[in-house]
């Protein structure tokens, strides 16, 4: 099959090419991902905005192109916000790792969600703190091995989409780096979505969660996510006992409500100043 | 200077107003007392100036919407008390680091934890200066009366534009809730300074080249420049560094901005200093008191005057060394177990005896108190 | 006889600097066209390539392109 041939240099910043993460690192390949996404709706870089807290995840900010910003941990969409606010007529983008997202800044994400504001966050799952040296995160699979669980972990993990739904997120999907074209579909889909879009990325720490959990080479991790993957369609049709141990890939919301700024402007602005 | 319209107004009211005279146009806040109305008030006032309030979920999502809207363009805000003083530490740090326009007011209140949350205090002021890690630059303003409060916020905004510095605000329990007539001005009757920028931001890539002030010249977000702004050590791309020099260069920056201006930035008042054989230094709403007592004093005949630094940090150093150079005794009363009464034993050198009046009991502290330390 | 009922070959363009030597354009190649050497991809056998181009997609470097003629642009970079 033959793809459009794309220029990637063109939302690189070429001079700090090759990036930080380690071989393998299924990070880079998500920055390719929202690359493709963002030609293909044409982006006006000048008017885009990308945000991250801490984590390698994070370090994307310094290879993309675009207006910058690299937060605190977990603060990135607090952050976000108010950029969208004071200028709605930018492009927001948040890339955030699952710790990131989930943990120190699990309370932005679930009142993003609320808020519907009309920003694109990508969650970079890849079931750990890559950054600190391979600890448990709220990913983590239950009997997974971090270096914060020797013995394997025991805490239950999020289920970031189900969250994101559960929160009010007006788009909500879930791919992974295996099979990474799908996640251009849906990183695009989200940025066009007027309101909050959730797009969560299932990727892969060679250097600590594979070494830890016996997937030795970075081909290793990306055959698990295709193992464990089930799309959405499939897994209607299977039991709990059949989608144990599964990850669930595809789009779980996509519907249109009223987003943030807009009703700010139509609902506050215009009655503060007598308009309605 | 002409008046817009003179209201009766607590101080929280004050920043309010002072805030919307200084060009502000986005606050987010999370409510604490005794700081709520500033909060309140900014959700009634903004959107009639087109400008945006938010409640966010906590406080560190407060400074943290705050400053992405100052990377934005926008002159920002967040209000806030000890408890979430403390929550917003982190990323004030960020700001300080990335250099953001941003004006945080901390209405003080009994601590530490919980402490007494409707009782005043100044328990901050160490915190103030220090409270994020690493060495930082800071710029921290106490004004004392309901009306010095709606100017000082306005000086607050022009000191973090032109300096593209968070400034600190610290008011109390007292002059946050104390009503009073404040006489409203318009922008054109008051200095407005804006955060230098670039002539042109499109193609702009160096957002940390500094001006003469050693101020960056940075573009707004959106505005063509495309540049990167992080918490990292970074050059003057605004891109991470590992380069020694460059990042102690950075820190020299960062230090010298402040050293260097302090005269543009520092603010005092003189009540009686000039023959004055005992000097009494207060800030904030205890110099109400100080006031009170050098007044009383002086009727009756002792040789009293009072300091009284309106900008905290930068320590007014030259200021208190003079003023204190031929006195016998140093008065410093301040609601707290003494923090600021550090910085004048650190200029005084302790040549010069020291009395401290504290209190944390909840109460403030009472011109007889002060008389009493001043004639002891 | 076979080599003239090929269609024209195909380019790989492989960005030595950028390549981490992680194997997953090696590994998922459904051809075998590429190897490893000295801790780089590799062509090893550029007539088995068929152009589906997953090596370029799936590399997290930037390291390796298929007939993309923008491959050239990452040479440039220091
Ligand atoms: C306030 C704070 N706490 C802790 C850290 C240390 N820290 C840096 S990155 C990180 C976790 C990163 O994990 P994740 O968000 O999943 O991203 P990844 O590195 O895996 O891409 C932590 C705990 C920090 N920088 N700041
Ligand atoms: S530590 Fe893990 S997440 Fe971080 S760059 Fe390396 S492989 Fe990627
Ligand atoms: S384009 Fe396809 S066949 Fe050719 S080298 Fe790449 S993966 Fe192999
Ligand atoms: S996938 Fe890329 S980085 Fe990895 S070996 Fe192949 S060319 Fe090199």
């Amino acid at each position: 099959m033959a793809r459009k041939d794309i220029d990637y240099s063109k939302y690189l910043r070429l001079e700090y090419i090759p990036h930080i993460w380690c071989p393998g690192c299924g990070h880079g390949s998500i920055m390719k991902s929202i690359i493709r996404a963002v030609d293909e709706l044409n982006l006006d870089k000048d008017k885009t905005v990308l945000v991250s807290g801490i984590g390698c995840s994070s370090r994307i900010v310094g290879y993309m192109d675009f207006n910058t910003l690299h937060t605190t941990h977990g603060r990135a969409l607090a952050f976000a916000t108010g950029i969208k606010l004071a200028r709605p007529e930018l492009n927001v983008i948040v890339a955030s790792g699952d710790g990131d997202a989930t943990a120190i800044g699990g309370n932005h994400f679930i009142h993003a969600c609320r808020r519907n504001i009309d920003i694109t966050l990508i969650v970079f799952n890849n079931f750990i703190y890559g950054m600190t040296g391979g600890q448990y995160s709220p990913t983590t699979p239950v009997g997974s091995y971090a270096s914060t669980s020797p013995y394997g972990n025991i805490d239950p993990s999020f289920n970031i989409c189900r969250l994101a739904e559960a929160a009010g997120a007006t788009y909500v999907a879930r791919a992974n780096v295996y099979s990474i074209a799908q996640a251009d579909n849906f990183i695009k889909k989200g940025i066009q979505n007027k309101g909050f879009s959730v797009i969560e990325v299932i990727t892969h720490c060679p250097t600590y969660y594979g070494r830890k959990n016996k997937l030795k080479t970075p081909a290793d991790n990306l055959r698990w996510q295709k193992e464990v993957s089930v799309s959405i369609h499939r897994a209607k049709k299977m039991t709990p006992e059949e989608l144990e141990g599964k990850i669930i890939t595809g789009e779980f919301v996509n519907k249109s409500e009223e987003e943030y700024t807009e009703k700010y402007e139509r609902l506050i602005i215009e009655k503060a100043q007598g308009k309605i | 200077m002409k008046v817009k319209e003179s209201k009766f107004i607590s101080g929280n009211e004050a920043v309010a107003y002072g805030a919307i005279t200084a060009g502000c146009r986005f606050f987010a806040g999370y409510p604490i007392s005794p700081s709520s109305e500033i909060a309140e008030n900014m959700s009634y006032l903004l959107p009639k100036y087109g400008g945006k309030f938010i409640q966010m979920e906590d406080e560190i999502a407060s400074i943290g919407a705050a400053i992405g809207a100052s990377i934005a363009g926008k002159k920002s805000m967040t209000a806030t008390s000890g408890p979430g003083f403390s929550l917003k530490q982190e990323n004030l740090g960020f700001a300080c680091m990335a250099e953001i326009p941003l004006v945080v007011v901390d209405v003080m209140r009994g601590g530490p934890s919980t402490g007494a949350p409707t009782s005043p205090a100044q328990a901050d002021i160490l915190q103030s200066r220090w409270g994020t890690h690493g060495d930082h630059p800071i710029i921290v303003i106490a004004p004392t009366m309901v009306q010095e409060i709606f100017f000082e916020v306005i000086r607050a905004f022009n000191l973090a534009e032109r300096f593209r510095n968070p400034v600190v605000l610290l008011i109390d329990e007292i002059n946050g809730h104390m009503r009073a007539k404040v006489d409203i001005v318009d922008e054109s009757e008051v200095e407005i300074w804006h955060r230098p920028k670039p002539e042109n931001p499109v193609g702009w890539k160096t957002p940390y080249k500094r001006n003469e002030e050693l101020v960056p010249l940075m573009p707004d977000f959106g505005d063509g420049a495309r540049f990167n702004i992080t918490g990292l050590d970074h050059s003057e791309t605004g891109f991470p560094t590992g380069d020694p020099k460059v990042r102690q260069q950075l820190h020299y920056y960062l230090r010298d901005k402040i050293e260097k201006n302090k005269d543009k930035m520092i603010k005092s008042e003189y009540l009686n200093t000039e023959d004055a054989e005992i000097m009494v230094i207060a800030y904030g709403s205890t110099a109400r008191s100080a006031m009170r007592a050098v007044e009383v004093l002086r009727s009756e005949g002792v040789k009293v005057g009072l300091f009284r630094p309106i900008t905290l940090y930068p320590v007014p150093e030259k200021e208190i060394f003079e003023v204190c150079e031929n006195v016998k005794k140093i008065v410093v009363p301040e609601m707290n177990l003494g923090q600021y009464v550090l910085e004048v034993e650190r200029i005084t050198k302790g040549k010069i005896p020291i009395s401290k009046v504290n209190r944390t009991d909840g109460e403030p502290i009472t011109p007889e108190q002060i008389i009493e330390a001043i004639k002891d | 006889m076979m080599a003239e009922t090929k269609e024209k070959k195909h380019e790989i363009v492989i960005i030595e600097k950028n390549c981490k030597g992680c194997e997953i354009c090696v590994e998922f190649c459904p051809t075998n066209t590429l190897g490893m050497h000295m801790g780089k991809c590799v062509v090893v056998d550029l007539d088995k390539c068929i152009g589906c181009k997953m090596c370029e997609i799936r590399c997290p470097d930037f390291a390796i392109f298929v007939d993309n003629p923008y491959a050239e642009n990452f040479k440039k970079n220091k």
